[in-house]
């Protein structure tokens, strides 16, 4: 069973390392995303530095969004989904499998990239390791969630904009816990609490969103 | 037990039976509301601190509640389906959709009606009006995914699928937005909306939330039994009916 999942994201590794433009896309969009903000409201480095955990956990956020509509896609038009569906091992490890690999190419690059627009958008240097330990946990969970939207829609031709009307809702608790652990980090209060509750959700997210992710893809490979 | 399970999930049954139940509810709702209503805007006294203004709670509480309510019919009937594959309880989700969405509207629009006088400016980042946002958000993807899928059966597993992960999220979402406000906002605001209350205010309130609850009954049996009409279509009691109904 360990061994399926593992096959699995060994395989969307090995994919996603052959075509590169998929996962780069995310990642360029995150930055470009943050870079507009000091052009749409003015390059003061104190208002900047105010917003900026906001601003980085919201771009966070959309391109994972952006990321996740490409989790199920290939698999669903080429018929390995189907596969999947009636493999005798257990579909949500399968899935978890997939969601480990698609946050290992999109949710890792995103937070090694995330201390270089910390420091583009004037973040204090002492609240980089919140937020790449917040975003760790964060972009992790929002995988998972945004697995069920992903799968949900994965059968509709044009499900992108459905699918951020689905997940982002659910996004929300992540998202405060996580821009609110950079900014305690960044008045220089204790972050253990708010890295508890970002790992408590991504726990909960680990053990109960693939059950859902699976249960949602039967019903779209119909 | 079963057995009344099993003809309950026969939409030929649930028509029949709204049939009968729907013009009683309605009855129950015009005088209950009405009453409530004369009790509430005119024999209740007018609050201390907000004068004549409080009364918009009969209208925003019971809202509110029932917005809530509404999700949690939508997920139990959500998961009932799902296990015991009864096409009622898909009906009853899917037309609860749209009127728990009202609901929450109605909640957030009086909300900040009284936000107004009280507050000075229509909306404020409150905890709940947050919550009650972001469940009108739930109720839209709620609703866009139904319409997106065609295949009926599938529409209906999928939204049911949606509803549950939502329900889990509820409590999830409702604790972080609260533990927000209080870390960017003063309690201050948020004590005016929770006074003690006066039974002469908290019977009409009462009464109200009764009245919301039985029109809500009362619009979900009618919305369904257009929707069993809708997809039972074809099926003969149906045509019977029809044929009955035209003489």
């Amino acid at each position: 069973m360990i061994n399926a999942c593992l096959t699995v994201i060994r395989r969307d590794l090995l994919i996603a390392a052959r075509r590169r433009g998929e996962w780069l896309n995310p990642l360029v969009f995150f930055v470009i995303v943050v870079s507009l903000f000091p052009l749409g409201i003015g390059p003061e480095p104190n208002r900047l530095q105010e917003i900026a955990p906001g601003v980085i956990w919201v771009a966070a956020l959309l391109a994972t969004l952006l990321a996740l509509d490409s989790l199920f896609r290939a698999d669903f038009d080429d018929g390995v989904l189907e596969q999947m569906l009636m493999s005798a091992q257990p579909l949500s490890l399968l899935v978890l499998g997939k969601v480990v690999a698609h946050w290992l190419t999109t949710g890792l690059p995103l937070l090694m990239l995330s201390p270089m627009l910390g420091i583009v958008m004037n973040l204090q240097i002492r609240a980089l390791p919140a937020l790449i330990a917040s975003l760790a946990l964060g972009t992790l969970t929002l995988s998972l969630i945004g697995g069920i939207g992903a799968a949900l829609t994965v059968s509709l031709r044009r499900g992108g904009v459905l699918l951020a009307l689905l997940v982002l809702p659910l996004f929300i608790p992540v998202l405060i816990f996580g821009s609110s652990c950079v900014v305690a980090a960044a008045a220089g209060q204790p972050v253990e609490g708010h890295l508890s509750l970002l790992g408590a959700m991504a726990i909960l997210a680990i053990v109960l969103a693939p059950l859902a992710t699976a249960a949602a893809l039967r019903v779209s490979a119909e | 037990m079963f057995l009344w399970f099993h003809k309950m999930a026969s939409p030929r049954f649930f028509y029949r039976l709204a049939e009968i139940l729907i013009p009683w509810f309605a009855a129950c709702t015009a005088i209950i509301v009405v009453w409530a209503l004369y009790l509430g805007l005119i024999v209740a006294p007018p609050d201390y601190q907000q004068g004549e203004s409080y009364r918009i709670i009969y209208v925003h509480v019971p809202a509110a509640w029932m917005s809530m309510f509404v999700y949690m019919i939508m997920a139990v009937s959500s998961a009932i389906f799902l296990i015991w594959k009864m096409k009622i309880a898909d009906i009853v989700a899917e037309v609860s959709a749209p009127i728990g969405a009202s609901f929450t509207f109605i909640a957030l629009a009086t909300g900040s009606l009284w936000g107004k006088p009280m507050w000075g400016t229509y909306w404020v980042w409150d905890a709940r009006l947050t919550s009650e946002l972001i469940l009108l958000f739930l109720y839209f993807g709620y609703m866009a995914l139904r319409t997106a899928i065609e295949n009926r059966s599938s529409a209906a597993r999928a939204a049911a699928i949606l509803a549950l992960v939502g329900v889990v999220n509820i409590p999830i979402i409702h604790f972080s937005v609260e533990w927000w406000n209080t870390l960017h906002q003063p309690a201050s605001i948020s004590k005016l909306d929770t006074p003690s209350i006066h039974k002469s205010m908290l019977i009409p309130l009462l009464m109200m939330m009764g009245g919301f609850k039985l029109f809500y009954l009362v619009n979900m049996m009618s919305r369904a039994r257009t929707a069993i009409l809708e997809r039972e279509g074809g099926a003969s009691w149906v045509r019977e009916r029809m044929a009955q109904d035209r003489l």
